[in-house]
């Protein structure tokens, strides 16, 4: 029981961090789909500070400064998407997706580049990276925790605060439901769609690094992030694009996605269900959830739709 | 009226040329991100890396052209599958389900059943049909946008064909030795699509007449969505929702049949790849979803969703992925062809909306001109 609380908690965090990014972004107007490609590149970023600065840094540098490249990482990223979608008025599903292409592709041309100069050029690079993660984990009572769950905690509330409490969260979410009044009354929606996009290219960039780092120490950037950025979006939605929904939602996500880590240690191994089996359930999961919830979704109004200026 | 028609049928050809030159932008400006990248990872041997692209299968004659012409075979069907979808107005990211899927019963019945080729062709369209069915359901009657269903579902049917192979659920098909599926030439030699002596020519293993029912499946396609009524009712459903239920078109059912079809295409493609015998499935590393599917959005998008487009595209994007393959890996990494098709459809995603533009603008000046002969408000109310 405590090794299921142990997984739920750490996927949680990740799917909550990179479902609350997917909300700012969509709150603002613009469907996110790249999100995947995102933590992909996020991920790199902090995992390659680990591995450049290892040996040279005290832990709680290289927790932030891996955490700030992650960040940093998944905003420049997000740029290519707001470009796209918010200056060029593209197609966002299709940006997205040329995205998230990308991005598994060049994290494979980078790290393998990376490990072909590290070896002296042989040719046989691969595609994985191997690091430490002991800095990120720390433990209390009888659990390990890492670091990205007091994170994760923090940015919730912050994300609560900024976009309920303040002016400027009132003007992002009116870009999302009406930017045409939103424009109206001199708010600069496209400036704000850009804001909203980099605020979920900060959050997916640190989801990124939340999901591969603290559970494993070795790394193969050729499957991404395995769907976790897409399942993300399902959290957003089962969340109904609100904070704390999204992080009820998932708590319930992650659990269903820890059972395939719990299997093997406790009495469902008894059930004698193969890894794909558990690999498929946060899936069926939510689609059988997205099935009930759909038809009274509360989307953001103009989310998908480039706001144009002249549009009637 | 003779007269507009014959101005009508003006923009229809700058529109095409206008849509190939924009398409040309597209692959210009991915190939110079490539050339670029060349460059960062290693400037000495840079041109000869992007020569080894540009000449794709041409670089080892004539094997790689017959690579070239396997790989387009299946590519041609899941760009296909994302251009119809398009057309009536739905985005396939499902593609590369639809394809796993395909794969399945393409294998279950060559290597489990040993039916002859076409059966299998045929079983490989029904499981993908199936895939494509889903998202469609889920879009008519749950109000589920197709793009997370078809992603949720990719991922399902990976781990479940994954899990269907690799313990040998319907049937044995896993080959422990090899940690594949069993190679079709040695268990099932009757399920392989014939070759007509391609394999000869072009002196490979793999390059069967598969290409040739791809481009046929093609010209159907053109034909079904642009002169059936059929098409026009899909078509419809794509524009303009609403309309087309005013206009006695059952929208639900369409948007179900749109996915099946699609579905099917693409379930079509896993068959002609793995019935020719190009790979065979390996459960245990295929824990990422085949790039195949994938890969049929860029071409759908290249192809600006024209089904004879996708033809070209498809062997546009197979030449420079196999052109990737032969990079030498002392130097790059073959994921570069890779990282200039994803430019590609990074780009293609808004070059498309300069040719909106630009046609816009043509039309603008032409009502302009009307407005100037039949002194009406009508050209202001049409521009919108």
């Amino acid at each position: 029981m405590l090794l299921l609380l142990k997984y739920t908690l750490l996927y949680a965090v990740v799917l909550m961090l990179v479902a609350l990014g997917g909300m700012f972004s969509e709150r603002s107007g613009v469907i996110n789909i790249a999100l995947e490609g995102i933590m992909a590149i996020g991920g790199l970023a902090g995992i390659l500070v680990l591995v450049l600065c290892g040996d040279t840094l005290s832990p709680a540098a290289l927790v932030i400064l891996s955490i700030f490249a992650s960040a940093a990482a998944g905003m420049l990223y997000s740029l290519l998407l707001g470009f796209s979608a918010i200056t060029l008025k593209a197609d966002q599903t299709i940006g997205g997706t040329a995205l998230n292409m990308l991005a598994t592709a060049a994290a494979v041309v980078i790290v393998k580049a990376f490990n072909n100069s590290a070896s002296g050029g042989n040719g046989s690079a691969s595609s994985k990276l191997t690091y430490s993660n002991t800095p990120f984990i720390f433990t209390a009572g009888p659990l390990t925790y890492n670091i990205f769950l007091i994170i994760g905690i923090v940015l919730l509330i912050a994300a609560y605060v900024f976009l309920y409490k303040t002016k400027y969260g009132l003007r992002l979410r009116a870009c999302g439901e009406h930017p045409q009044a939103a424009d109206s009354v001199g708010i600069n929606v496209y400036k704000w769609r850009y804001t909203g996009v980099m605020i979920s290219g900060f959050l997916g960039g640190i989801g990124g690094l939340a999901y591969i780092v603290p559970s494993v120490s070795t790394w193969n950037f050729e499957v991404g992030v395995t769907g976790f950025g897409f399942l993300a979006l399902a959290v957003m939605i089962f969340g109904q694009w609100k904070p704390f929904r999204i992080a009820g939602a998932a708590v319930f996500f992650a659990v269903f996605k820890s059972l395939a880590n719990i299997a093997d240690a406790t009495f469902l191994s008894n059930l004698h269900l193969s890894k794909n089996i558990y690999d498929m359930m946060p899936f069926i999961a939510s689609m059988v959830i997205l099935a009930f919830t759909s038809k009274n979704s509360q989307a953001p109004k103009a989310e998908g739709i480039p706001y144009d200026k002249g549009a009637r | 009226m003779d007269n507009s028609t014959k101005k009508n049928k003006k923009i229809d050809i700058s529109s095409g040329i206008l849509s190939v030159l924009a398409s040309l932008i597209c692959i210009i400006i991915g190939l110079l991100v490539g050339l670029v990248i060349l460059y960062c990872i290693n400037s000495e041997n840079a041109l000869d890396g992007f020569s080894r692209i540009l000449k794709g299968g041409f670089y080892l004659k004539p094997k790689g052209i017959g690579t070239v012409l396997a790989q387009t075979a299946p590519l041609i069907m899941t760009g296909l599958s994302v251009a119809f979808a398009f057309k009536t107005g739905l985005f396939n990211i499902g593609a590369a389900g639809q394809y796993t899927l395909g794969a399945l019963g393409a294998l279950y019945f060559a290597l489990v059943l040993k039916m002859p080729w076409f059966v299998c062709l045929l079983a490989a369209m029904l499981f993908g049909a199936l895939w494509g069915a889903i998202p469609g359901i889920f879009k008519a009657y749950f109000n589920v946008n197709e793009v997370i269903t078809a992603i949720m579902f990719n991922w399902i049917g990976l781990y479940a064909v994954n899990e269907i192979i690799y313990k040998g659920v319907i049937g044995d098909m896993y080959d422990m030795k090899t940690t594949k599926t069993y190679t079709l030439r040695s268990t099932s030699p009757s399920s392989m699509i014939p070759d007509m002596g391609l394999n000869n020519l072009f002196k490979t293993k793999s390059t069967t007449i598969a290409i040739f029912i791809a481009i046929i499946i093609a010209i159907v396609v053109y034909i079904v969505i642009n002169k059936t009524t059929f098409g026009y009712e899909l078509k419809a459903c794509g524009h303009n929702k609403e309309a087309a239920r005013y206009a006695g078109i059952n929208d639900k059912k369409n948007i179900v049949l749109s996915m099946t079809i699609a579905g099917a295409l693409s379930g079509i493609g896993a068959g002609l790849y793995y019935l020719s015998g190009v790979a065979e499935w390996n459960p245990q590393v295929s824990t990422a979803l085949p790039a195949m599917g994938f890969n049929g959005i860029p071409v759908a998008l290249l192809a600006l969703s024209n089904p004879i487009g996708v033809i070209f595209a498809a062997l546009f994007v197979s030449h420079i992925t196999v052109g990737g393959g032969y990079l030498p890996t002392k130097y790059f990494q073959p994921e570069i062809a890779d990282v200039i098709i994803a430019v590609i459809i990074y780009l293609c995603a808004f070059v498309m909306l300069f040719k909106g533009m630009v046609l816009e603008a043509i039309a603008n000046k032409k009502k302009k001109k009307d407005a100037q002969t039949q002194t009406s408000d009508m050209g202001k109310g049409a521009a919108e």
